[in-house]
């Protein structure tokens, strides 16, 4: 493209800890173009875009904003060079109106002068209409739609003049209707001369709206092209090209009768529906998909939190319907969430508390607890699973994050289950708890558990997996063998065939 | 008028009870018992604003009432030594001020509780105030009461005075960048730093305020009598607060007006008197009034899920 790109960014590096998030990224945009970001969860988007709202700070590299280079950028000077950043949450003050939120943003914070509610008023009505959105200025933010709210921020950006708009996942929450509206408020942008930073996992949505599209996996951009210059399979070639770097345990054990059964299975509530699939003993079946594909929403249906309202569900043969978790614990369905923190280990409590949790009405006898039995349960696990501890009364919090997991873990294979749900077993853990962590599922399947496993590191669910369920928008798409390849999940999961 | 919905609810509730009043207990309506009634409640009304400025930013002060105490006992030292009464009453602003400065130090500076910071100086500025003065009153000099007018004279000055602040914080709030400030940073102190606003800096300086206003509460209460009692600010707290959630300031901050809040005051208010005009029994009073807020907070929880639900 011809004239000084709005945004140009060179071999950007950037690593946390000891994690390499970016490891060379070049990006540039020009004004009056779309350009969409892809890659796969963890190829380095978000950091990307948190440089380049000053949100973080690049370890190396060059950005340049309309050929001007700039040293450092904090989220104040990002904005004053009129870079805006849509979020999926809009940040807005729910309390007040559309017209005072657009005011507060662009009035700056000086306190004393008088508010002029006309302005605000006209000013909002204005800038609405300019994106074409039906909004009141007088509305009070919180009763409107998540998409409304994306549309008060659009319409913040650009009384704030922004220059460069970045839009992450926007239309993650919305319906059709709503986005064709905003399709068109991004084309409207564009023709005024706005330089539109796309990020979306759907290739139809990209191929409708993009000029160019930039591909990052592992931390580096693998390529940008014309939006007509390439097609699907070319784009999830670049996507997904990344080479195995960890050896997984082999799968030995035959697969035997099936545990887990599902038939047409859904939730209305939390958007799972549709899902056919069986999990037999002895067998893990990896489900796969993108962010907000409906994994972890299938997971927390399976373990009745939010119950499922279609279908049938058949445990062991026996049709079920888990109510809570407690009833699925009961029935021998076994959840180890996704976040640590929040959902799993109580990092004050000693690893023997953590461990025995979920099986209480064992280690209770009447009002009263047993902390010998509960002691030499845990210590069972400690040795069993390998945790690496100072024994049983140090608290959860002293350990690191491939041990808690296997804490996590413990309590819920104390339950004794038939079915064990894992909701992404190996994030943020280190390569070495990683394969240990994967030893050990390979062995509790050999041991005649059924295990569903959700992760979105493709190779570990292409390595562990003996059979692949691809799920995309709330339901399984595509059933896939164990030696399928990258390529074809990675098709299965944006809908390309 | 959707916006005042929840004030006129509140005026309506008012208008409803006065009107009963002058049906079936016209006796209210005498002058003097009125003004005399009226002129109880300025001091408190002016603490309820500030609380309200409080309670907007998402905090809460419950140390108001242990600070009018003290100011109080300070203020009617000062005046017994023989200060003029404009420099007690600037003492009295400044004490409260900087005693509002420590909450707002702790809570904004050091991102404490408010609930448990000002529970901490409530005890220590009551028990520290027990400790000095072992409950001894003070004794104002002659011609301080009613600042030297008449007993009518000065009740009309201490209540034009409080009706002159209430409109001027009210109409600040809503005109005053400053006052959208304090509801932006009480809506949701992440989207106003986000914009620029600094929310600590505005929960400090509300401290401030309310610490200022406490101060200037307590004198008009002092010109009221001839002497001081040591603990003439006890439950005051709960009162103002009582005020602001039943004139619709949302506890959870960023919503409400003071004009609601001076509907709910004078709601609460009228209770005691309007029992006595009725002859029901006294003891009947913080039961209607317990029973005006949990409608209150019943009210604003129905309003809330609905809304929420609505989208």
């Amino acid at each position: 493209m011809k004239s000084t790109p709005l945004l140009e960014l060179r071999q950007l590096t950037k690593s946390f800890g000891g994690a390499r998030a970016l490891r060379g990224v070049d990006f540039e945009l020009h004004a009056g173009e779309v350009h969409a970001l892809l890659g796969e969860n963890g190829a380095g988007k978000s950091t990307l875009i948190k440089i380049v709202t000053g949100a973080h700070q690049p370890d190396d590299g060059t950005i340049r904003i309309g050929g001007e280079t700039v040293s450092s950028l904090s989220p104040s000077s990002a904005r004053s060079l009129g870079i805006a950043c849509i979020y999926q949450q809009p940040a807005l003050f729910p309390d007040l109106t559309v017209a005072e939120n657009i005011g507060l943003r662009l009035e700056g914070a000086s306190a004393v002068r008088r508010i002029d509610w006309r302005a605000r008023e006209e000013r909002a009505r204005t800038l609405l209409a300019r994106i074409g959105a039906v909004i009141s200025p007088d509305a009070e933010v919180r009763t409107l739609s998540m998409p409304e709210q994306q549309l008060v921020e659009i319409a913040c950006a650009l009384g704030a003049g922004a220059r460069v708009v970045i839009m992450d996942e926007p239309t993650a929450s919305l319906t059709q209707k709503e986005q064709h509206l905003l399709f068109g408020v991004v084309r409207e942008l564009r023709t005024s001369g706005v330089g539109i930073i796309y990020i979306s996992h759907r290739l139809e949505e990209i191929f409708a709206l993009a000029d160019r599209v930039t591909v990052l996996r592992d931390g580096q951009t693998v390529g940008t092209s014309p939006v007509g210059d390439i097609n699907e399979a070319g784009l999830i070639r670049m996507m997904v090209g990344r080479e195995m770097t960890q050896i997984y345990p082999p799968s030995e054990s035959a697969p035997r009768e099936v545990v887990l059964s599902l038939r047409d299975v859904g939730c209305n509530a939390s958007g799972v529906q549709g899902v056919t699939f069986d999990v037999r003993a002895g067998e893990v079946f990896g489900l796969a998909g993108l962010v907000g594909a409906g994994r972890t929403e299938l997971a927390r249906v399976l373990f009745g939190i939010t119950p499922a309202d279609t279908g049938e569900i058949r445990l062991n043969g026996e049709p079920i319907r888990p109510r809570n978790p407690q009833d699925a614990v009961a029935r021998g369905i076994a959840y180890v969430p996704e976040d640590r923190r929040k959902h799993g280990v109580v990092l004050e409590l000693p690893i023997a508390h953590n461990m025995t949790m979920a099986i209480h009405r064992r280690i209770f006898r009447g009002a009263w607890l047993r902390p010998d039995a509960e002691r030499a349960l845990a210590l069972d696990y400690i040795r069993d699973l390998a945790v690496k501890c100072f024994g049983p009364d140090a608290p959860g919090g002293s350990l690191s994050g491939g041990n808690q997991q296997k804490v996590s873990l413990a309590r819920w294979l104390a339950t004794k289950p038939r079915l064990l749900i894992l909701d992404e077993p190996t994030q943020g853990v280190d390569v070495g708890a990683k394969s240990e962590i994967h030893k050990i599922i390979r062995r509790l399947a050999h041991e005649g558990l059924a295990v569903l496993l959700i992760s979105s590191d493709l190779p570990e669910v292409l390595g562990m997996s003996d059979r692949i369920g691809v799920m995309r928008g709330g339901t399984v798409v595509d059933i896939l063998p164990a030696n399928t390849h990258a390529h074809t999940v990675m098709a299965a999961a944006l809908g390309q065939n | 008028m959707a916006r005042y919905f929840r004030e006129l609810s509140v005026a309506g509730a008012l208008a409803l009870v006065l009107l009963g009043l002058a049906v079936f207990a016209p006796a209210f309506y005498q002058p003097q018992p009125l003004l005399s009634l009226v002129t109880r409640e300025a001091p408190t009304l002016i603490v309820a604003c500030g609380m309200a400025l409080v309670i907007i930013s998402r905090q809460i002060d419950i140390s108001v009432g242990s600070q009018f105490s003290v100011i109080g006992v300070c203020a009617g030292l000062l005046a017994a030594k023989g200060w003029p009464l404009g420099l007690v009453l600037l003492a009295s602003v400044s004490i409260g001020g900087v005693l509002g400065a420590l909450n707002g130090i702790l809570i904004a500076g050091l991102g404490l509780p408010s609930i448990v910071v000002t529970l901490a100086t409530l005890v220590t500025l009551r028990q520290g105030l027990n400790l000095v003065r072992q409950g001894e009153f003070v004794n104002l000099p002659d011609g301080l009461q009613w600042f030297g007018l008449s007993q009518s004279g000065g009740q009309w000055t201490l209540v034009i005075a409080a009706l002159v602040i209430l409109v001027l914080l009210g109409w600040g709030m809503r005109h005053v960048a400053a006052g959208r400030l304090v509801y932006a940073v009480g809506s949701d102190a992440e989207a106003a730093r986000l914009a620029g606003i600094r929310p600590q800096l505005y929960t400090f300086l509300v401290f401030v305020f309310m610490g200022a206003l406490t101060g200037l509460a307590a004198m008009m209460n002092l010109v009221q009598s001839p002497q001081v009692q040591p603990l003439s600010g006890s439950g005051l707290e709960l009162k103002v607060i009582a005020a602001v959630v039943v004139g619709g300031v949302a506890i959870s901050g960023g919503r409400g007006t003071l004009w609601g809040v001076f509907a709910g005051l004078l709601l609460l208010a009228c209770i005691a008197p309007a029992l006595i005009h009725l002859r029901i029994e006294a003891y009947w009073e913080k039961a209607i009034q317990g029973g005006i807020i949990l409608l209150a907070v019943v009210a604003d929880g129905v309003r809330s899920r609905r809304e929420g639900a609505g989208k």
